[in-house]
């Protein structure tokens, strides 16, 4: 039987889905770990971006930290943080190297956000008498929305990808079923659990897809529909 | 009334916008500030709403220094119109007009009617309420923008070469509804331009600059026709090429032709 | 430091496996995204498919599509055949999306004046929409070389070894410097590439340099 039969037969199997090691377990625990991861980044990083956004005031180290981020290998940063911490701590550490890794996309999200606003708006926005608090959340924020989600998006990418590998600590989630299937020769378990983690990944990424367009405030989007309007009607 | 005293805006690099800039722009007429890129005058305009601060001197509306004064607090009290931009995209026109309105907790039903009042005084058709700018043409774009500054009833109109951006059909429109709009209210209005016909049109004084914020020449359109105060003037204003100085001509001196032998009109003897 | 001096051999000898399971990928993804890309630019009706296509690959996690790419293609999984088709497939995914927006920022004057000047459709591409593109495209590829060097550590976990060997051996042996060496000669590696790269595009693109240059000025 070929291999992607035999995951196949491996994915139907009833027993998959009872007991600790089942498919809905481990689907849970991948899920708790990336949740968790980008709450906590998105606390940390969109604050920051936007505060770097809306002063202009360390601009460079946007640029600077996102390069560095997709250079450093989340496998290493993570197994280095649970030695540095302890094996005891590895749950913290590796949702402290999970954190680390969906902070830059995040704040290069919230960074860009702002800054492709044009700078006339908010140059108005200041003129009308609106405080510093009120540019930016009535006009920064809403305006900001798609490439915000944008940068999730980018973000839940890397920490999905990344939470398979903390099974290697010997934390849980969809890894684990991989990570432990290789040295065993399970192929089936291995491929199986495979295509569960695209499925979740096309899943999530979909998801925050169709949530980057709806957040297209209203009014942006009417305007790029509206090349009937006439010319300067007056 | 707005005073300029001595104003001067340097920046750190070394750039002056502004020299030693005094003008007293009187209450309820227009005052326009024309002259090319980068001298100064749109920094001047700044200063009033103090989007700038003067590096030195002080600018002054009826006798109170601005700088005393909290910035978001006078620019709620001043209105402020700008050449293009400046509508918030994801705000309906309604909301835009009433943006700090709405922000000062200005009840709905309030703000409506007086968003309405404005639309109907710049000329825009009240269904055009709901819609969002970017469907708008850009002169509806600008009416909008002189509707949200007037909405407060202001003292005082900036405006920030607010008609630059459209066609010359539109712009004159909106020229005339301005000087309506003027003729009702009579604010005082501190106006900025590069277009030294609009200046003409517009201004009840007409200030001319150099770069620096430096005045070259400042009087009643007539006043500076009349005497141009130098061969800069003379340039600016047109003067030069014989584009200024007409004669009749023609049978029955009844056809204007310019000092380059153009034809500029027709002499009307109803007036 | 004594850990890393005292294995300098396995440090070079694995660090000289990285460097030659991350170009191939690299070397790939430009041969086969550039000409997908200007095909998705080129003709619009492709281009939805194309980027969705490469989108969703882009989307898998890297240690799934090492379990799938022998699924799929009957290869062995603990092969660095394995790694590198799925290190290449990334590459390409990341690399598609780059070509086409380098071929879309192209202003059709310049095509359009090229062709006034007699250039045919494949002469115009080569010598005036390729070397246009230029900037982008090396912009591209600095992006694909960073995220292949940092994902061949991942290979180590299907028995490919490179300095993703350093994480998982001196994880199992709880030797810090050594997990930290590996870590530190990845980021080494990433950039030396990358200033491979950006001193080949000083090579090829020379104007490339002098038009930012300009840029720099007048904005300062």
């Amino acid at each position: 039987m070929s291999l992607l039969a035999q995951a196949w037969q491996w994915l139907i199997d009833a027993q998959q889905y009872s007991g600790d090691g089942s498919i809905p377990i481990r689907l849970l625990e991948h899920l708790c770990f990336t949740f968790a991861a980008l709450g906590l980044a998105t606390l940390i990083a969109i604050p920051l971006g936007y505060f770097i956004g809306h002063t202009g005031r360390g601009a460079l180290w946007v640029v600077g930290i996102t390069g560095a981020a997709r250079a450093l290998p989340s496998f290493g940063l993570m197994l280095l943080l649970v030695l540095v911490l302890g094996v005891s701590a590895r749950l913290w550490a590796a949702i402290l190297a999970l954190v680390i890794l969906a902070i830059p996309p995040l704040i290069a999200g919230a960074y860009a956000g702002i800054q492709q606003i044009p700078r006339a708006t908010i140059d108005a926005a200041r003129a009308q008498g609106m405080t510093e608090w009120q540019i930016l959340f009535h006009v920064e924020v809403p305006l900001s929305m798609p490439l915000v989600f944008g940068g999730l998006r980018g973000a839940t990418l890397q920490v999905v990808a990344t939470v398979t590998l903390v099974a290697y600590v010997g934390l849980g989630g969809l890894g684990y079923e991989i990570i432990q299937g290789i040295p065993l020769r399970r192929f089936d378990q291995t491929i199986g659990t495979a295509i569960v983690i695209v499925a979740l990944a096309l899943v999530l990424d979909a998801l925050l897809a169709f949530a980057t367009k709806l957040s297209v405030p209203k009014g942006v989007s009417a305007g790029r529909l509206a090349d009937v309007r006439a010319k300067d009607a007056g | 009334m707005i005073r300029f005293d001595s104003v001067s805006k340097e920046y750190a690099g070394g750039t002056t916008a502004v020299k030693d800039f005094s003008l007293i722009a009187p209450t309820g007429s227009i005052t326009v500030l024309v002259g090319s890129s980068g001298c100064g005058k749109t920094t001047l305009l700044r200063m009033v709403n103090r989007m700038v601060d003067p590096t030195s001197g002080s600018v002054f509306i009826d006798d109170t220094d601005v700088s005393l004064r909290n910035p978001v607090e006078l620019r709620r009290s001043i209105g402020y119109v700008m050449q293009s931009g400046g509508l918030l995209p994801h705000k309906t026109v309604g909301d835009n007009i009433a943006t700090v309105a709405k922000l000062r907790g200005v009840a709905k039903a309030q703000r409506a009617i007086r968003v309405r009042e404005l639309m109907a005084m710049v000329g825009l058709e009240p269904e055009l309420a709901t819609r969002y700018p970017a469907q708008l043409s850009g002169g509806q774009q600008q009416r909008v923008g002189v509707a949200r500054a007037l909405f407060i009833d202001p003292n005082i109109l900036l405006m920030d070469e607010p008609f630059g951006a459209v066609d010359p059909v539109v712009r004159a429109e909106l020229q005339q509804e301005l000087l309506a709009i003027q003729k009702r209210l009579a604010k005082t209005v501190l106006f900025v331009t590069h277009d030294i016909d609009e200046a003409f049109l517009l201004g009840d004084q007409v200030v001319i600059l150099e770069s620096g914020g430096h005045v070259v020449q400042k009087g009643t359109p007539a006043e500076i026709m009349a005497n141009p105060a130098s061969d800069f003037v003379e340039a600016f204003i047109g003067a030069n090429r014989g584009k200024r100085s007409l004669h009749l001509s023609g049978e029955d001196n009844t056809i204007v032709v310019d000092g380059a032998g153009r034809v500029a009109g027709r002499l009307d003897s109803g007036r | 430091m004594d850990w890393f001096f005292d294995n300098i051999g396995l440090v070079l000898s694995l660090s000289l496996d990285h460097i030659r399971l991350s170009a191939i990928p690299i070397v790939v993804s430009f041969f086969v995204a550039v000409p997908l890309g200007w095909v998705a630019h080129r003709y619009a009706w492709s281009k939805p498919l194309v980027l969705t296509t490469v989108g969703l690959l882009y989307t898998i996690p890297s240690l799934a599509l090492f379990m799938l790419i022998p699924a799929l293609l009957g290869i062995s999984v603990l092969s660095e055949i394995n790694v590198v088709i799925a290190l290449s497939v990334y590459a390409v995914a990341i690399m598609v999306r780059t070509a086409a927006d380098a071929f879309a920022s192209i202003d059709p004057a310049f095509l359009r004046s090229a062709t006034a000047l007699g250039y045919s459709e494949s002469g115009r591409h080569y010598a005036v929409e390729l070397p246009l593109a230029g900037p982008v495209l090396l912009a591209g590829i600095r992006v694909v070389s960073v995220s292949t060097v940092s994902l061949v550590t991942v290979g180590v976990l299907v028995g490919v070894p490179s300095l993703g060997f350093f994480f998982t051996d001196g994880f199992q042996r709880r030797i810090i410097p050594e997990v930290m060496t590996g870590v530190v000669m990845t980021l080494v590696i990433a950039l030396l590439f990358d200033l491979l790269l950006v001193l080949a595009g000083r090579l090829i693109l020379p104007w490339a340099r002098i038009a930012e240059r300009e840029h720099k000025q007048a904005i300062s």
